[in-house]
């Protein structure tokens, strides 16, 4: 009889279905069969026009129905598909999945396509009144819903027959992470049995790019698409924005059980720690990320020298790279410099809201087949960041425990960690 | 019976157009006929609650974060931080490194002017797509974009304020709101938190905060009314105002153990998403009505009912079918606060409770008055579009 409670008395709760969609494709197959042969989906940007722009490419998803359609329909499928691969993984009734919804999702706003033509749609009077009295005269509700910030956790409560109220969510960059964290704690407060976990975001136009260009966030090596993400390596110059989703589904480990699931891998604890120094830099002592990732072991009831693998936030951001190696090394210490930890965003770029939940998929995959995804670009190594980064090469080794990273503007630090086995 | 790991409400921090902070609110509301501070010009044919004359430093010390953040930032940092004043948490660096926050969030304000220049110089252009790139990275301000994400409201609360022990933006207007108290109360009521600073605001003074209503036609127009008597005027039947509210909750162990007073106690916090297209929503208010376990007796009810025809009309009749339910629709003094509106509800709830006395009517056609001492308190809000939540607030 395996133990269904954890260290702290609380239910264990079990992952037991996972979709991802990046734009290595839609999938965990076609997903993982690139990210263990280290092949970037980075590529140059089409969806718009680049005319004055000094970032180039991205790792947007060019290949579904909503690809062109504006960020709000585009993560809402996304959402949909990763879910519907997880639930159906999970063996549940995709139309009645019975248990709460936790969307991350990107904030919306109303797309400059539609601006223009509601605008365009009217001569009478100039600027913001002219969009009102246009908007007052529409007769359907599509662009609306596009400007409601829980339409899309209200279309996948409707598609799979989640109960409740769905929660859509932001914490930046740890966005992903978060809405797992609000499923495992739903869980383990007894709430529900299961839950169903979303990161999705489609939200790459060129507003987008345009604001992340001008705080200088994001790569400028645009020659060579597919070498611009280069976490840890000394000439990382920015992330590449891109796009993507996964989704979890998460189970208490004695429901999963009871109904004969397979027990993909465990989530066994989440932390968190606000920074309360700048509103896109860290402490410069690193404080707040060296908390939750402490937090996160404390909560999973494991030490410093039970984590077999990092999947690092590593966005390939000058800052984020040096600050994420200084809080490792000060958590793990001289460990630091053997334990393997890769970066995947390497290969997929920055997905945003939905990084947390990617991440998350392929860290538990990375467990199940023993098998750890590389970072690739990694060719200069920064000689201040001493890591080993699983340099270009996927690695076989065998995985039972992951802490997975996600920080983000606005003091967002979430760490995740994941265990192959119940204890 | 009260129990250590009750949810109680230690701090309140309020700020709508008839002022700011719960003494300021209750002096005003607890005047019988009070009129609403309205602005019917500058955004016509709408009209809107305007913020009050604000002085943001006592709240915002530094004038470097201020210039960081727009109004909406600047008014939920604000309400947050009367909120801590109030439950004597703002600068105690042990309370607020501990202390979790959910804060219910929409976007921030975007750069009108260069709006209306990008679509005013749409109308000469079919390369709209290569203009948008021209004038965007030309002419937008780079830290403008933080001022605009959703989680930089919490982003900044903790700078200004130090709450750093946790930080989750909820989003999706009412419910986004419903769903922060929802979660916070659980968090406490199951030990995940002792602490939580909860809540959100609203700057309906610009127009993409109208327009993300207007969209779908829901603005009242014309000459104002009250909430409850909006139908068949023209229009959508919301009326907007700006406005913040934040709440402490706190563990009642963790309160009495540091000697603060408590406003009242927060009860069960139900929630619900009715398929309104298939006609759900009258059985989904029934039910949350239900949910909540209503206690015998004469009951106040603190309504946020936005105006929106359908959802309104719906809630109303509701209430209405409960003879023992004197409603009080605080749009009608406020306007609707979106992501705030559920939280504010929750207070003046809890003031009333902690006043042991009921507002008086605030619309003398629709409401009737409340006789005696609330113990009890019922606070809603049915989203304008979607998602639905009620609470009760107990005397403490």
């Amino acid at each position: 009889m395996a133990n269904l409670n954890d260290h702290m008395g609380r239910p264990i709760v079990a992952v037991t279905g996972i979709g991802v969609v990046t734009s290595l494709g839609v999938g965990k197959a076609d997903n993982w069969a690139a990210l263990t042969s280290g092949k970037s989906g980075i590529h140059p940007i089409t969806r718009f026009p680049v005319d004055h722009l000094n970032t180039r490419i991205s790792g947007t998803v060019d290949f579904l129905a909503s690809s062109s359609k504006g960020a709000s329909p585009l993560t809402y499928e996304l959402a949909e598909t990763a879910a519907h691969e997880a639930v159906a993984e999970a063996g549940l009734n995709s139309s009645d999945f019975g248990g709460p919804l936790f969307l991350a999702s990107p904030p919306v706003e109303l797309d400059w396509h539609e601006r223009f033509s509601l605008y365009n749609s009217d001569k009478q009077d100039a600027g913001a009144e002219r969009l009102l009295r246009v908007a007052r005269g529409l007769k359907e509700t599509d662009i609306f819903e596009t400007t409601q910030f829980g339409s899309i956790a209200d279309r996948l409560a409707d598609r799979f027959g989640t109960r409740g109220l769905p929660i859509t969510l932001s914490t930046a960059c740890a966005s992903g992470a978060t809405a797992i964290q609000l499923g495992v704690e739903a869980i383990r407060r007894g709430e529900c049995d299961r839950a169903l976990s979303i990161g999705a975001d489609g939200s790459a136009t060129a507003e987008a790019l345009i604001r992340f260009s001008l705080l200088s966030a994001l790569s400028t090596h645009n020659d060579i698409p597919e070498k611009a993400s280069k976490p840890f390596s000394k000439d990382r110059d920015g992330f590449v924005l891109a796009e993507g989703s996964g989704a979890l589904v998460l189970e208490s480990l004695e429901a999963a059980l009871a109904r004969g699931a397979t027990v993909l891998g465990i989530l066994r604890g989440c932390g968190e720690k606000a920074d309360d120094f700048h509103r896109t830099r860290s402490k410069p002592d690193g404080s707040p990320a060296i908390a939750a990732v402490r937090a996160a072991l404390a909560d999973a009831g494991l030490g410093e020298d039970e984590i077999d693998y990092v999947n690092a936030h590593g966005t390939s951001t000058p800052e984020n790279d040096k600050m994420e190696h200084l809080s490792l090394s000060t958590v793990f210490g001289e460990r630091i410099g053997s334990m393997p930890i890769s970066s995947n965003k390497s290969m997929i770029g920055h997905t945003l809201s939905a990084a947390g939940a990617v991440e998350a998929a392929f860290s538990l995959m990375t467990m199940r087949e023993s098998v750890i995804p590389p970072t690739i670009n990694y060719d200069n190594p920064d000689p201040a960041i001493v890591l080993d980064v699983v340099p270009n090469k996927k690695r076989n080794a065998e995985v039972r425990t992951v802490l997975s990273n996600s920080f983000g503007f606005g003091g967002q630090n979430t760490c995740l960690v994941m265990a192959r086995e119940p204890v | 019976m009260s129990s250590p790991r009750d949810v109680v409400i230690t701090g309140i921090g309020l700020v709508s157009s008839l002022g700011e902070g719960p003494d300021a609110h209750w002096q005003k509301l607890a005047q019988p006929g009070l009129q609403p501070v309205l602005e019917a010009a500058r955004f016509a044919p709408y009209t809107v609650h305007p913020l009050p004359e604000i002085d943001w430093n006592l709240q915002i010390a530094k004038r470097g974060d201020q210039r960081q953040m727009e109004t909406w930032q600047r008014l939920g940092t604000y309400a947050a931080g009367l909120a801590l004043d109030d439950a004597g948490i703002k600068g105690n660096d042990e309370l607020c490194t501990t202390m979790d926050m959910v804060v219910a969030a929409g976007g921030g304000e975007r750069d009108e002017a260069v709006d209306a220049a990008i679509l005013a110089a749409s109308e000469s252009r079919n390369d709209r797509d290569v203009l948008l790139n021209e004038k965007l990275t030309t002419e937008l301000r780079p830290t403008l974009f933080l001022a605009q994400l959703s989680n930089l409201l919490a982003g900044n609360i903790s700078i200004v304020h130090k709450v750093t022990g946790s930080s989750r933006t909820f989003m999706g207007e009412e419910g986004a709101g419903v769903a922060a108290v929802e979660t916070a109360a659980a968090r406490i009521r199951s030990g995940q938190s002792t602490h939580i600073l909860v809540g959100g605001a609203f700057q309906t003074e610009h127009s993409d905060m109208l327009l993300g209503y207007e969209l779908a036609g829901y603005l009242h127009r014309g000459p104002w009314k009250p909430v409850w008597q909006r139908r068949g005027a023209e229009g959508g039947g919301v009326v907007s105002g700006s406005g913040g509210a934040f709440l402490v909750l706190e563990q009642r162990e963790h309160a009495t153990s540091r000697g603060r007073k408590i406003y009242a106690e927060l009860g069960p916090v139900v929630s619900g998403r009715a398929r309104r297209r298939r006609g759900e929503l009258d059985t989904e208010i029934a039910a949350l009505l239900s949910q909540a376990a209503l206690p015998n007796g004469k009951l106040l009810a603190l309504s946020g009912a936005s105006g929106a025809h359908a959802a309104t009309g719906a809630e109303k009749a509701a209430l209405d079918a409960n003879p023992a339910i004197a409603s009080r629709g605080f749009s009608t003094l406020t306007g609707h606060m979106k992501e705030a509106q559920f939280p504010f509800a929750v207070a003046l709830a809890a003031l009333a409770v902690d006043r042991k006395a009921a507002y008086p009517v605030f619309d003398a056609a629709a409401e009737t008055p409340f006789e005696g001492v609330p113990a009890t308190v019922l606070a809603t809000a049915i989203g304008y579009h979607q998602f639905e939540g009620m609470a009760l607030v107990n005397a403490a």
